[in-house]
């Protein structure tokens, strides 16, 4: 049927791609639904309610299957792609973005036995479909095999701790924008002003949402703490010293001191809610900057070969 | 708190332009680039107080880190203190009224023919075994009785702060450990061809960097001979068209010749450097070094040498420079690029398409005059400054380059003598290192981890039970308090609330 692994990864990966997309209008059409779910009297109470194990609406339960169906098809594109190439599909810039992406979906999947977030269904189907649409586009390479560089079971270890951090950072910036919007939204409750956000009603309070993302976040934090102290150990088997502020090595950095931080308001008064969320959205647009931007753009010694 | 954290969002600002700027540290090359191309922009930007061009060692970014390692001792050392008086103190006394804590839950126990004496014995016992259940999971406990009421309160999780301390202490390890191990560290580079030998010796290095406090005598003398080197290349057999030529693997075959005169074999390769005596020896590059010799007209060898070609490219064409100032009259000065595998493109330029010496040619452009070594000025071995000399072949002037496989022989223009080249061994780059602290930044950065996890991860709280002695039975209240992230708080409370009522 298939005249090499190859053919069928790629195969894989365009059927994940198309049940994505059905599953991110699925999860839209669920929140549009949920403005008109929130009655006048409920709305008074708004956003107190705290996440339970509801079954959802129709469009929800169908958004998810979907997703959950996408990941299978996501995982055999993934998994294909290492088999025809003999080795970690993580080695050059459309790997990683494949893999990274899975394990964004993965971590959502996990995440949602311990607590209801499919609210975030439309941003994890829309941004894992984004980032897999401009890989497969501008960054496809056919299978080479890994070069000396990369030859070291630290590729294993640091890639994927790395994605799993960026996993949970996914998680925690999206709990962070719906946190921004929710407590827009009480303030303009707590003032009888209308609010145009209806859907928001359906969703966990501003206070349960940051908690939340903290707890993602922290989770996330460890992982990357992970990825630079095993990136570090790689390097100086690799290049003879554990640090020398290579270009990918300041963002790795930056993003841990941006977390750090995050971590910190926390415990700062006067920092917490909006702020720290402002700040969740700023560690992670460093995440997204240091995989895409820095990989293309900036010249340093994590260059992929040939991307 | 508030300065940590501005502090913190200000130092990773002020990373950031390190990456947007070439480094002296990273990348030398990229800085003498930039020089070139905007030489009035950077000498604005490389004087103090920009420093765009060592960001990492710079003042601006030294006071940021600095100020924030102070802030840090200043807001742990207190800790410290206060941490170490909790460890040793008994949990604090029961509060009042435990209506407005976490998880307050009420159990009445009712006996409408119990006295008060016999309700406050039963209180009594109540506390008793919710204060075993308590040490059980590992709270610290200590009781308190007043008039019939008597109440247990229980703190966990002093690990929290523990880890919270070792945390932060820890990261100033790291930063101590860098500081120190920068400070007694080298490194060498050194170019050695097929057969060589290098010697651990400032003298010997091609080029050698050191910390402020290293000692060059401490060098221990260990030597390495290159005995040969294996290159394993994707061949047109493997089927792979997009990979052709692609390497898979890199060994370097070495002698290594201990300070103790002990001799062994050993093989070096990317991500598995040699370590011996304190040093690690890397693989840095490797490329091909034709061997040449260049005979004057009276046919006395002026030249005999192997000189490293630099790779351009993935097909390993190299191009080299070959400076003969004495022995010929004038000063000799040759350009020129290897290709392991000829290749003609359709302009008739020369590339390589293959890494492996399957149809190698050297073409050599001739220059002579002035080579510009003379006057003290230390030059580039890799780049020829052609200004004061003439060319005597090569496309510029329409005349054709020499051209040399192995083993042949050409006469240079205008009878100066003649040129072989004799073979092409490879050579290799090593690159060796010494960081005595370097196995100290990883125990801190470990340490520092697992201070994180247990100050993220273990929950501390408080919990309390007091049983009060009424008429006719006993009222139990169950509360609790999160000091710190708490999620699983509630249900904690709910289930000791359950293990409780069991023993009752």
């Amino acid at each position: 049927m298939f005249t090499s692994v190859e053919e069928f990864s790629m195969l894989a990966l365009y059927s994940a791609m198309f049940i994505y997309a059905l599953a991110f209008i699925f999860h839209a059409v669920d929140l549009a639904n949920r403005s008109g779910q929130v009655k006048p009297v409920e709305q008074a109470s708004a956003g107190k309610r705290p996440v339970t194990r509801e079954r959802g609406s129709r469009a929800l339960r169908i958004g998810f299957s979907l997703t959950i169906l996408a990941f299978v098809f996501h995982l055999a594109a993934t998994v294909g792609r290492g088999v025809s190439a003999g080795r970690v599909p993580w080695s050059n810039m459309y790997e990683f973005a494949l893999t990274a992406t899975l394990a964004i979906v993965f971590i959502y999947l996990i995440v949602n036995i311990w607590a209801d977030l499919r609210f975030l269904g439309v941003l994890i189907t829309g941004l894992v479909l984004l980032f897999l649409g401009v890989a497969r586009v501008n960054y496809y390479v056919a299978v080479v095999p890994l070069p000396p560089a990369l030859d070291s079971y630290w590729l294993v270890l640091h890639i994927i701790v790395a994605v799993l951090a960026t996993g949970f950072f996914t998680l925690s910036f999206g709990l962070s924008v719906v946190q921004l919007m929710q407590s827009r939204r009480q303030r303009r409750l707590a003032e009888n002003l209308p609010s145009k956000t209806g859907f928001l009603g359906t969703l966990p309070s501003a206070d349960r949402l940051e908690n939340l993302a903290y707890r993602l976040a922290i989770v996330g934090f460890v992982f990357w703490t992970f990825t630079l102290i095993a990136g570090s150990i790689w390097a100086e088997h690799a290049w003879g010293r554990y640090w020398g502020w290579d270009t990918k090595e300041v963002w790795t950095f930056v993003i841990w001191v941006l977390y750090a931080g995050y971590i910190h308001a926390r415990a700062t008064r006067g920092w917490r809610g909006t702020r720290s969320s402002w700040l969740a959205i700023i560690a992670y647009s460093a995440v997204i900057f240091n995989f895409s931007i820095v990989n293309v753009f900036f010249k340093g010694l994590h260059a992929y070969s040939g991307l | 708190m508030k300065v940590a954290l501005l502090l913190l969002l200000l130092l990773a600002v002020a990373a950031i332009p390190g990456s947007l700027f070439p480094q002296r540290a990273a990348d030398p090359n990229g800085v003498s680039q930039y020089e070139a191309d905007h030489p009035e922009l950077f000498k604005v930007l490389d004087a103090f107080p920009l420093q765009l061009f060592d960001v990492y060692s710079s003042v601006w970014f030294s006071a940021i880190y600095i100020l924030l390692f102070i802030s840090l001792i200043g807001c742990v050392l207190p800790r410290i203190a206060q941490h170490w008086r909790a460890l040793r103190a008994l949990p604090p006394k029961t509060p009042a009224r435990l209506e407005r804590m976490a998880g307050f839950t009420v159990n009445e126990l009712s006996n409408p023919k119990a006295s008060k004496a016999d309700a406050s014995e039963v209180a009594e016992r109540v506390v008793a075994s919710a204060e075993t259940i308590l040490k059980r999971s590992r709270f610290r406990t200590t009781t308190f009785s007043n008039a019939g009421t008597y109440s247990v309160s229980a703190e966990r999780g002093y690990l929290r702060e523990t880890g919270n301390l070792v945390f932060h202490v820890a990261l100033l390890g790291v930063l101590v450990a860098v500081g120190i191990g920068g400070g007694f560290s080298y490194q060498g580079q050194k170019v050695v061809v097929d057969g060589e030998s290098m010697v651990n010796a400032k003298i010997d290095y091609d080029s050698f960097k050191s910390g402020r406090f290293f000692d060059d005598s401490t060098l221990p003398a260990f030597g390495v001979r290159f005995d040969s080197f294996d290159a394993e290349y994707v061949s047109p057999d493997d089927g792979n068209i997009a990979a052709l030529g692609k390497a898979t693997d890199y060994t370097a075959n070495v002698t290594l010749f201990g300070t103790d005169g002990s001799e062994s074999q050993q093989t070096i390769k990317v991500n598995h450097p040699l370590r011996t005596e304190g040093a690690q020896v890397y693989l840095l590059a490797n490329g091909y070094a034709p061997k040449l010799t260049i005979r004057n007209p009276e046919g006395e060898v002026v030249y005999d040498e192997a000189v490293a070609f630099v790779p351009q490219d993935k097909n390993l064409t190299s191009l080299g420079v070959i400076k003969v100032p004495y022995g010929l009259g004038e000063q000799l000065g040759l350009r020129g690029f290897f290709y392991p595998t000829k290749a003609e493109l359709e302009s008739g330029a020369y590339t390589s398409n293959y890494p492996e010496l399957e149809n190698p040619l050297l073409t050599l452009d001739v220059f002579v005059g002035d080579l510009g070594i003379n006057n003290g000025v230390p030059v580039s071995a890799f780049a020829l400054d052609t200004t004061n000399m003439r060319q005597l072949t090569g496309r510029a002037i329409d005349v054709e380059s020499l051209e040399l496989k192995p083993g042949q022989t050409v006469e240079l223009p205008e009878g100066l003598g003649t040129i072989t080249l004799d073979s092409v061994p490879t050579f290799i780059t090593l690159d060796v290192h010494h960081n005595p602290a370097q196995v100290w930044v990883l125990v801190f950065a470990l340490l520092a981890t697992a201070g994180l996890l247990t100050s993220l991860f273990v929950p501390r709280r408080r919990m309390w039970v007091k049983a009060i002695a009424q008429d006719g039975g006993v009222r139990i209240e169950y509360a609790a308090l999160a000091r710190g992230d708490d999620p699983t708080l509630q249900r904690a409370v709910e289930e000791f609330v359950e293990k409780h009522r069991a023993t009752l």
